[in-house]
């Protein structure tokens, strides 16, 4: 059967709007989390990462239409326009979109620019199909800080299942007191830049981005950093709606399904791109389920110290950084870590460092018990 | 290779009426979801404390998940690889507005963690998996409708590639007064074939 690829490929982040310079920046490691201090934002000054409304303005100029886009719906249309752009693939009926966003325009419960209709995911749906004149429907995953990454195992299905030849995903959350004030009652966030995997974590920064790739079959599709979808799980802990399973049963189970169907053993995994949101009780269930494995010596890192926790389009971001990774033949820092603060061995990747790379892990989980994880190997 | 699959089962919540396969398990004249789904509950047994902690969105799926599960006669010894691929329109809207409230006003400023957990609509997957010790994948869709083709599809391929031996797909949405479950377990046993048409027939039917 054909193989499942993700290629072109672009990241709208505070670390630029490019994947090119977002990688280059994380080789520098440059963090695009800052201390945000603004009311409008948010209440209480926190640690994000933020994308500049002017800049984003700036960029999306010649994007324009008749119409008035909220924040969200500019990054994640700039996104999948280059990503349309560089794959020029015409939007004929046989090509799908998925979209993955936990909040989408939540924020517009609290303004009068625009009609409260515009919250419903449905309608951010409509937005990106209509902007592009793509012929299906949205598909929209929901499924809180796994939905980025589950969306590339559900495109891989639409395209086996010989619905769709090339499947468009994009992927995207915002920072807005709907989701500060959430997560800030729940005490998770940290008021320093985030610290996966250290001793000294407090908690994790939330960030914004959108991200979009093609998903497909056609070998002639392909950018320089493709990669091959080789095997993907996703498994809930069935054990609490807010923290995660202190055994890392639904993570653990979910790389087993993901290894068996990729048909590769574990010592093939030349890297791991965690969760990490450097939240006592994550990184830890982490810890736990990857020495179930056997990958307390696998090179790992969490990006957060990056772009903080983007929700909705982390596991996507994480995903193309990690296509990146594979490319460059470089290990990238795990921005944050210096030392070990979880309860078992895991080997961090505290410098970039080049090493030769063919395949990686991803791995995302969030609220409601959900996991994922998903292999990629590169094809040049 | 295609295998056969069938609806071993279906539940549907709507207009004050719970019912399995078609014949209603309980009805109340009730316009107000609350009041309603708290007596559906006890009427039918539902023996859960935990329930009634969950918000809107989670008690209508749940509700209509435990009846289905229970009425499947799982044998408790072995666990049950039962994939869930749930869909609506309005996604956690209706407790999302509610924690847009507690934050609205700089000085009547309560947001809580108990109730912005349940903004998200999987957490409602997250709910039926503990109290079925389901540890299999969850899927939550946004569509403008019910969507068979796309519950078939995603249940067709977990089952062809044996990632999960039966599903439970369907559609739950709530919506300020309007809420309306309808959930199907696809397996191996069962008389109705699991296609579009035979999906959209039962989702039709009143």
């Amino acid at each position: 059967m054909s193989k499942v690829y993700l290629s072109h490929h672009n990241i709208v982040s505070a670390l630029g709007f490019t994947a090119q310079e977002v990688v280059d920046n994380i080789k520098n490691e440059i963090s695009g989390l800052s201390l945000i201090d603004d009311p409008e934002v948010f209440n209480t000054p926190f640690y994000g990462s933020i994308i500049p409304t002017a800049d984003l303005t700036n960029a999306f100029k010649p994007l324009e239409k008749a119409i008035t886009y909220t924040k969200l719906e500019k990054m994640m249309l700039l996104s999948l326009h280059r990503t349309i752009t560089a794959s020029a693939i015409s939007l004929n009926e046989k090509v799908g979109l998925i979209i993955s966003s936990t909040k989408g325009n939540i924020d517009v419960l609290n303004q009068t620019t625009f009609p409260k209709e515009r919250a419903y995911l449905g309608a951010l749906g409509s937005v990106i199909k209509d902007y592009f004149g793509f012929k299906n429907d949205a598909i929209i995953i929901s499924n809180a800080c796994v939905s980025g990454l589950l969306a590339t195992a559900i495109a891989k299905r639409y395209i086996k299942e010989g619905v769709y030849n090339h499947v468009f995903i994009v992927s995207g959350d915002t920072l807005n007191p709907f989701v500060l004030s959430g997560f800030n009652s729940f005490q998770a966030m940290s008021n320093k830049p985030c610290k996966p995997f250290d001793k000294e974590r407090s908690g994790v920064n939330l960030g914004e981005a959108a991200a979009s790739v093609l998903v497909t079959s056609t070998p002639d599709k392909l950018c320089p950093e493709a990669v091959a979808l080789l095997g993907d799980g996703s498994r809930n802990d069935a054990n609490h709606i807010s923290g995660p399973s202190r055994t890392g049963e639904g993570l653990f189970r979910s790389i087993t399904a993901a290894i068996k169907e990729a048909n590769i053993s574990p010592i093939d995994i030349d890297f791991i791109s965690a969760h990490g949101t450097a939240t006592l009780f994550n990184d830890e269930m982490e810890a736990i389920a990857f020495n179930r494995l056997g990958f307390n010596t696998t090179p790992t890192h969490s990006l957060k110290g990056y772009f903080g926790h983007t929700l909705g389009a982390s596991g996507l971001i994480e995903t193309l950084i990690g296509m990146h990774s594979l490319h460059q033949n470089t290990l990238f820092k795990s921005l944050g870590y210096s030392t070990h603060g979880v309860s078992k061995p895991l080997n961090i990747i505290e410098k970039t460092t080049p090493q030769k790379n063919t395949i990686f892990l991803k791995t995302a989980s969030g609220f409601g018990g959900s996991n994922t994880a998903v292999l990629f190997k590169k094809v040049n | 290779m295609t295998k056969n699959s069938y609806i071993e089962s279906y539940c549907t919540i709507k207009n004050g009426v719970v019912s399995l396969n078609g014949t209603s398990l309980f009805s109340e004249a009730t316009p107000e979801f609350s009041a309603f789904i708290k007596q559906a509950a006890k009427q039918l047994d539902t023996n859960y404390p935990k329930f009634y902690k969950m918000d809107n969105l989670s008690k209508l799926a749940f509700l209509a998940a435990d009846i289905l599960l229970k009425n499947a006669n799982l044998s408790s010894e072995k666990e049950h690889n039962i994939a869930l691929l749930f869909s609506n329109r309005a996604s956690s809207l209706d407790t999302d507005r509610k924690h847009q409230n507690t934050i609205s006003d700089p000085d009547n400023y309560y947001p809580s963690p108990s109730l912005f957990v349940y903004t998200l609509p999987n957490i409602s997957l997250g709910e039926i998996s503990i109290k079925h010790k389901l540890l299999s994948e969850n899927s939550f869709f946004i569509f403008e409708r019910f969507n068979a083709n796309h519950l078939h599809l995603n249940s067709r391929y977990l089952l062809n590639n044996n990632k999960a031996e039966k599903t439970l797909c369907g559609w739950v949405d709530l919506d300020e007064n309007h809420y309306e479950a309808f959930l199907y377990l696809v397996g191996k046993n069962g008389t109705i074939n699991h296609n579009t048409e035979e999906i959209t027939r039962l989702y039709k039917s009143p």
